[in-house]
């Protein structure tokens, strides 16, 4: 069984609106040094026996449906679990 | 001619749309699931709003995986005409039919009230029935309208004309030159957020989302019937 985490970010050039908003709220209860805040997603995916690559079917998933790459950038770590 | 109105689960504006082309356009329709595996009997795919899978992931994410979409897919290539409406705009996005993608409202808001829209470009099989730079009114309710694309992406939009509505009074969502529906380089996709199907009679508030259908219903009798 192999674990993987995927880290799903909006691309740079994209504007994150909720990223902003908390970047305001963090401003208002003092933390003023804050000077970005970009929200993305994480996402576990355990996967079983398998022959095919991991990192290949990984980035596969990723690119077909994980995520969208007009808006997104995505990495990720294998590990391997019992 | 005859419609296919899409229905995957989390649809919800699938019935606004076939009584909008039942009742007031008074064309043939039929609700198509998300597993069907055929839509060669049809004339023109309609894609609705609502929140397809809950919305889970991404908006159209996973809808876009579902059997009907590559049978949508084929239909574009064919030349027919596909409506994408709402969530169907993020669906016909995240199938790759439309340049672009739908992100959060920059105000984070759920935005649904009735908004004005200008005809950018009346020169396509959807817009034949409004004149150029028309203004008309058409609800929107949505929460991820803000259209966004990459600057190359958005000068072969503005090159080709494919820029069909933007929003003409404020901008409710905070989309990208104030765009609300944009059409495919080829000119028989049109994905929008607001919903002409909830504009069709004066006693919703305004019929002037009706003039899209005839528009499209204009088109395929010309080049069908002699």
């Amino acid at each position: 069984m192999t674990k993987v985490k995927i880290y799903v970010t909006l691309r740079e050039s994209v504007l994150d609106p909720q990223g902003s908003a908390v970047k305001g709220s963090l401003g208002k209860i003092g933390y003023n040094e804050v000077e970005d805040v970009r929200i993305g997603k994480y996402l576990e995916v355990t996967i079983g026996e398998t022959d095919r690559d991991i990192d290949t079917i990984v980035k596969e998933m990723c690119e077909k449906l994980l995520t969208n790459t007009v808006i997104e950038d995505y990495r990720f770590e294998v590990e391997e679990a019992n | 001619m005859k419609f296919a109105v899409l229905v995957f689960p989390g649809s919800n504006c699938d019935i606004d749309m076939y009584h909008a082309i039942k009742d007031e356009l008074g064309e043939e329709v039929e609700y198509v699931w998300h597993d069907a595996t055929d839509l060669s009997g049809f004339d023109g795919i309609l894609v609705p709003g609502g929140f397809s899978y809950g919305d889970y992931l991404r908006c159209g994410a996973m809808a876009n995986q579902s059997n009907v979409m590559a049978e949508v897919k084929k239909c574009a290539e064919a030349g027919k005409p596909v409506l994408g409406v709402c969530n169907g705009f993020q669906i016909l996005t995240e199938a790759g039919l439309l340049p672009g993608a739908l992100l959060r409202n920059q105000n984070l808001k759920f935005m649904c009230r009735t908004v004005e829209l200008k005809v950018e470009n009346n020169n396509t099989l959807f817009t034949n029935q409004y004149e150029q730079g028309q203004t008309i009114n058409i609800p929107i309710a949505h929460g991820e309208g803000n259209y966004y694309c990459d600057d190359e992406t958005l000068a072969k939009l503005k090159e080709n004309n494919q820029i069909v509505f933007t929003y003409s009074g404020e901008n409710p969502n905070g989309s990208l030159v104030d765009i609300a529906g944009i059409i495919n380089e080829r000119g028989n996709v049109l994905g929008m957020m607001p919903h002409p199907e909830r504009a069709v009679h004066e006693l919703l508030g305004s019929d002037d989302g009706l003039a899209l259908f005839k528009s499209i219903v204009k088109q395929w009798r010309e080049s069908h019937v002699s």
